[in-house]
């Protein structure tokens, strides 16, 4: 503070540094943040947009028993994984149509993990007969690790893009010296102060849970942002393990001992876990070296159950089914890392809350994107010639306009793919994707090659057509169209459809702003010069 | 040359919020380690903490008057950090 008091000509104030920090930080990855937030806010509904690109199967009416589910996916993969040193499925929960499940690859090279993964039907046990696709989890993956390059450094990607976020916030309300009031204040129709407002509204209406969500997005990758301490700490195997414990119920496998037992029957297994916590509080089946005497069979809780999502499993034998173990908590700060990483996925709540999360998250996605569309309305005005602005301003503005409103266009080619592609075609889920990204691609050429306004426009109404029409293209090629699944009670599939038909509003209403809107500078063209001098004040409240 | 001289302590500041964070966080990650409770707990609330370290740096980077300044305090809270963790990486165990 009495730095403040030393007058010093080229000293700037810390407001007006953490403005400058907030811009760039948030500039240089705003693109890719849009789109995590976009993507993690729709993944809020994954299980549902799962269920949707699945239409094959049914809608379930009643949840299957878990235990009898269990047993009857552990004959299958005693079939098609067998040899395999690991295996794990989920459990049904009313959210899910299949059962997905992921198996080591069975003599893969020691020291080589390598997994291969299947969906199941609940009632037969058997794969899915549904299309081949990714489902909503394409988007969950791309939240964090993104496409097209190896995971590791996706993942390091966005946990820098999250940092830069961490940053931005931080620096975003040293900034305000008003926040609470800045809050109340709308000015409609005011250029630059409509889209300083509505940031500001966004931000401040979501700040705890932008806060949250961003550090809490950290902590799920942190052991592999700050290997650190882990490092130093932890010399021996048996130690590294009795850290994994901490974080995770996926029980490793031991040696093989090479003699073969038979595997005791899991539901029963299934059936203890159920009267601990619960029918429908069941999560997770783990299997390891199942065949062999040393096999051991982990059911672990649900997720749904709690706010955390630190281990709580029960350990069997595999051999003789009697319960080894039961494991029920842990050291505090890995409770700690537990509850934060189970408000990151949001996986405890229930519907109100995830509508609630899905609200304030898409609010999130809203202030990224106004605030890179700010980046570029403040510093219009102060072109001198709007018509033809520096290269700078030029590949901001197209990018903008790709990584937002090309964004939705390809997120909807996705679903229009799932629904198109001809079943038969090979890797069809690796072609659904193509699309997305084909679509992206071609949405950031025509930002390229079109007038910025004409771009947003075009591609504003382009995103509306295609969700309006999606449940018409629904009607066509499924036999669950919208008035049948309201007829059947099937809100999961109704209401993607509404939803789709919510969002074509909301693109509308946005492509017609963009299309009456006259850039103020126009009218105050002839004062651009009295503009350029007035006082740095006004910078300061951005 | 006149381009270095004016954006020379912009870019060491960058450098400082960067990798200066990062390895501030990092030490500070390591530095929980001495703390007083079991290794596993010690090491995820290090992990935990290293983020919030991370943040503040980059605030304090930018937030000071010049990059000197911004480097000297990143040094300044440096110091306890590395007695603890040099503490942990001397003793080589950890109660």
């Amino acid at each position: 503070m009495k730095r403040a008091r030393d007058p010093e000509p080229k000293a700037r104030g810390i407001r007006q540094s953490m403005s400058d920090l907030h811009t760039w930080a948030g500039l240089l990855a705003g693109w890719i943040l849009y789109a995590m937030f976009l993507t993690g806010t729709v993944s809020y509904f994954k299980d549902e947009t799962s269920q949707w690109m699945r239409p094959e199967q049914p809608h379930q009416r009643d949840m299957p028993d878990a235990a009898r589910v269990a047993q009857r996916v552990t004959a299958t993969l005693g079939t098609i994984a067998a040899g395999s040193s690991q295996w794990s499925f989920d459990l049904p929960d009313e959210r899910t149509s299949v059962i997905g499940s992921f198996w080591r690859t069975p003599g893969a090279a020691a020291g080589k993990r390598t997994f291969e993964s299947a969906s199941f039907d609940p009632v037969t046990g058997q794969r899915t007969s549904a299309r081949e696709t990714l489902g909503g989890e394409f988007f969950y993956r791309f939240h964090f690790q993104f496409f097209y390059m190896p995971v590791l450094w996706g993942r390091w990607l966005a946990g820098l893009c999250a940092m830069f976020m961490l940053v931005a916030i931080v620096s975003g309300v040293i900034t305000h010296k008003k926040i609470f009031a800045d809050f109340f204040t709308f000015r409609w129709g005011k250029g630059q102060r409509s889209w300083l407002d509505a940031h500001n509204a966004l931000s401040v209406f979501g700040l705890p849970f932008h806060a949250m969500i961003t550090y809490t997005g950290l902590v799920t990758l942190m052991t592999m942002y700050m290997p650190w301490g882990a490092q130093t700490a932890f010399r021996t195997p048996a130690e590294r393990e009795a850290m994994t414990s901490q974080l995770s119920a996926f029980i490793q496998p031991g040696k093989p001992s090479g003699q073969k037992a038979g595997l005791a029957p899991v539901d029963a297994m299934v059936r203890e876990a159920q009267a601990r916590w619960g029918r429908d509080k069941v999560g997770r089946v783990t299997i390891t070296n199942p065949g062999d005497t040393t096999a051991r069979v982990a059911v672990s809780r649900g997720e749904a159950s709690r706010v955390s999502m630190s281990p709580q499993y029960m350990l069997f034998d595999g051999v003789t089914g009697k319960l080894i173990d039961v494991k029920d908590s842990v050291g505090g700060a890995a409770e700690t890392r537990g509850v934060l990483y189970a408000l990151h996925l949001g996986r405890f709540s229930d519907l109100q809350l995830r509508w609630l999360y899905f609200i304030v998250s898409l609010a999130g996605t809203a202030m990224v994107g106004t605030g890179l569309v700010m980046w570029t309305v403040k510093r219009r005005q102060k072109l001198p010639d709007p018509a033809r602005p520096h290269l700078g301003f030029w590949l901001v503005e197209r990018l903008n306009i790709a990584s937002i409103a090309g964004l939705s266009v390809a997120m909807t080619s996705f679903l229009w793919a799932n629904r198109l592609l001809p079943l038969g075609v090979a890797a069809r889920d690796n072609a659904e994707i193509n699309v997305f990204f084909a679509v992206w691609g071609a949405t950031l050429l025509h930002a390229f090659v079109r007038p910025a306004k004409r771009a947003w426009i075009e591609s504003l109404w382009l995103a509306t057509a295609l969700l309006a029409f999606l449940p018409v293209l629904n009607a066509l090629t499924t036999d669950r169209p919208l008035w049948r699944s309201i007829e059947q009670g099937d809100w999961v599939f109704a209401g993607f459809d509404l939803m789709m038909w919510a969002f074509a509003a909301l693109h509308a209403a946005l492509a017609l702003r963009v299309a009456r809107h006259r850039p103020c500078v126009k009218p105050a063209g002839k004062r651009a010069g009295a503009r350029a001098t007035m006082p740095e004040r006004e910078k300061e409240s951005a | 040359m006149s381009t270095i001289v004016r954006h020379g302590p912009l870019a060491s500041r960058i450098v400082a919020a960067i990798f200066g964070g990062y390895a501030l966080a990092a030490l500070a990650s390591v530095a929980a380690l001495a703390l007083p409770m079991s290794k596993p707990q010690a090491v995820l609330t290090g992990m935990l903490a290293s983020f919030i370290v991370y943040a503040c740096a980059v605030i304090w980077v930018f937030a000071v008057r010049s990059a000197r300044r911004a480097w000297t305090g990143l040094v300044i809270v440096a110091v306890p950090l590395l007695l603890a963790a040099s503490s942990v990486w001397a003793g080589g165990r950890i109660s």
